[in-house]
């Protein structure tokens, strides 16, 4: 149905569209565009900062340092990713194809958490992983058994058991996004399975594709979208993570988002981080660039 | 199980074979074990959140004492509520102005209204830090006024996410019956509230529960949006995270967690789980 052209009914056009656009222009493009000017502007004293046009803060930020925490940012995004893919497919294939009464169980039991305070999640696992927590004494446990077994065969005992470090390191960043973010992963891909024709499935099975060649050839090609958009609402909140680097990694598990902040809670060097804030955008326009070209590409063909 | 199946497994039973059933039920312990501890453990009798000691309630009994922790809690109940009511009209209104009209520069304003959903929270927070200090913006108001700031700050988070859900909504909505409303003699507002409102209202109740949870669960823009004087529970509950780790944390979460849960059996009771899934 064809839409209404906005002069052919001024009145209710006003209506519905000056609220959004005093809103967003106000509260969001204004907010912006302050932080673009002071993305190039210099500290001048404690708290004056003269927006003088300097590149500075953009030539800072290419330093080795900023770079390194930069890349490091991306590759921590796209494991936990890649992670959060690898774990939640079979989750979505599982809720896609459940019976009609356990898959809106199945669904809330991946959404309450997804509704759950993130920072009540980060801390819940952080009482999970720490030394005297129970992934310490579930491995530890382990440990004494394969020690066990082992002088049943009559081999040398394993060394008594040590905590490991879980938390505050690098390890401890990836499992607490992996975490945080699976459920952003599920939903988008529970969505496109579900539109997906299960003719062709069953056509595929019935020629004599086994169940993997099918799910890699067939169903996979076909909720491509919705793959591609569970990546992107997983990486995108990844890579612009502060909290579960914050608390759970160690003093070299830095992600970009906590330099940012640093920026403005310690350093006070606000343009510097203005600048910072808007490389990291540029970097999401980046990937959502790349995103859309790659939906245009079997349009081509 | 796939072991005690009466029936034999057919070919797209994928959720009934075993290996599925291991990995989902290992997703699930995954997701739920870690929250369950926490909220087992608010109820350890030790000042050490590590051994069990014992139950106990004190930890409650303290939580609820603590004045700021319960000012906190306050302020982020009402920061979410007022939220969701503005999001809601808002996202409503820009969703119908997007779904019925053609203007000039569509395409753009439709992307600007999406992009508080992509700009990462640290961004969104600096900007409003540096927006409230370079207009002045008050901080010793009265309550509730001085959670004017931080309320802005989640309207503009929140309210695209409404946009979302309830122009899917529209999307389906049958144009003919806004044209019969108007034959029949319906005015324009008449129409909207009893025509538009009624077809969107499960995408209006995911919405606002999309819009409760999201400001209730925000940390970072409210980390930088909050002037000395006003704390909402997340930046409580972090600052208490990040110096000391006591059972009170495990209460007051257990408590919040369980605020959650309640919000959303109410969504489901107002609406049903599968309209509220397929809004997601």
């Amino acid at each position: 149905m064809a839409e209404q052209d906005w002069k052919t009914n001024k009145r209710v056009f006003a209506a519905v569209s000056l609220p959004t656009l005093f809103w967003i222009i106000l509260f969001f493009l204004v907010p912006m565009a302050i932080v673009w000017l002071y993305s190039f502007g210099e500290n001048k004293g404690l708290t004056e900062i003269d927006i003088s046009g300097t590149l500075d803060n953009y030539k800072r930020a290419t330093e080795w340092l900023y770079l390194t925490i930069f890349g490091k940012s991306f590759a921590v995004a796209a494991l936990v990713t890649l992670i959060c893919l690898i774990i939640g497919f079979p989750v979505a294939m599982a809720i896609t194809f459940a019976s009609e009464k356990w898959r809106p169980w199945l669904l809330l039991g991946i959404m309450l958490p997804f509704w759950t305070n993130l920072l009540i999640r980060t801390y819940a696992l952080m009482m999970l992983l720490g030394t005297q927590g129970f992934a310490n004494k579930g491995l530890g446990a382990l440990w004494e058994s394969a020690s066990w077994i082992k002088t049943l065969v009559g081999l040398q005992p394993l060394p008594t058991w040590e905590p490991v470090q879980l938390l505050f390191n690098n390890f401890a960043v990836v499992f607490g996004l992996v975490y945080v973010h699976l459920p952003f992963m599920v939903l988008p891909l529970y969505a496109a399975l579900d539109r997906l024709d299960r003719s062709l499935i069953e056509a595929s099975l019935d020629l004599g594709a086994g169940h993997f060649r099918t799910i890699m050839r067939i169903v996979v090609p076909l909720a491509a979208p919705g793959i591609v958009a569970g990546v992107m609402i997983t990486l995108i909140p990844a890579l612009g993570a502060y909290l579960t680097p914050d608390l759970m990694g160690g003093t070299d598990s830095q992600m970009i988002a906590n330099v940012i902040e640093r920026q403005f809670k310690k350093a006070n060097d606000w343009p510097f981080g203005a600048a910072l804030s808007f490389l990291l955008i540029y970097a999401m326009f980046a990937l959502i660039a790349i995103q859309s070209m790659r939906k245009k590409v079997p349009e081509v063909r | 199980m796939a072991l005690f199946a009466r029936t034999p497994v057919a070919p797209l039973e994928y959720s009934r074979t075993l290996w599925m059933r291991l990995w989902v039920g290992a997703v699930m312990v995954f997701l739920y074990a870690p929250l369950v501890v926490l909220m087992i453990f608010s109820f350890n009798d030790s000042k050490r959140n590590v051994v069990w000691r014992g139950f106990t309630t004190k930890y409650y009994e303290k939580a609820i004492g603590n004045d700021q922790l319960v000012e906190a809690l306050l302020n982020s109940l009402t920061i979410a509520a007022l939220a969701t009511i503005a999001s809601l009209v808002l996202g409503a209104v820009a969703a119908v102005m997007l779904w019925r009209f053609r203007f000039p520069l569509k395409s753009a304003i439709d992307g600007t209204i999406s992009l508080p959903i992509i700009v990462p929270e640290i961004c969104l927070g600096v900007a409003f830090l540096m927006f409230f200090a370079a207009v002045d913006w008050p901080t010793d108001l009265v309550w509730p006024f001085n959670l004017g700031a931080i309320t802005i700050a989640h309207i503009t988070f929140c309210f695209p996410f409404v946009t979302m859900v309830v122009r899917s909504r529209l999307a389906t909505f049958n144009r003919e019956q806004e044209e019969a409303a108007k034959d029949l003699g319906a005015s324009e507002w008449q129409v909207f509230r009893d025509v538009l409102i009624p077809h969107i209202k499960p995408a209006l109740v995911a919405g606002a529960l999309l819009s409760f949870t999201l400001s209730l669960d925000d940390f970072v823009i409210t980390y930088f949006t909050s002037g000395p004087d006003t704390i909402t529970f997340p930046v409580k509950v972090y600052s208490m995270v990040r110096f000391s780790v006591t059972p009170e944390v495990n209460a007051a979460s257990t408590l919040l967690i369980l605020l959650t849960v309640a919000l959303t059996f109410v969504a489901l009771k107002l609406q049903g789980l599968k309209a509220i899934a397929e809004t997601h």
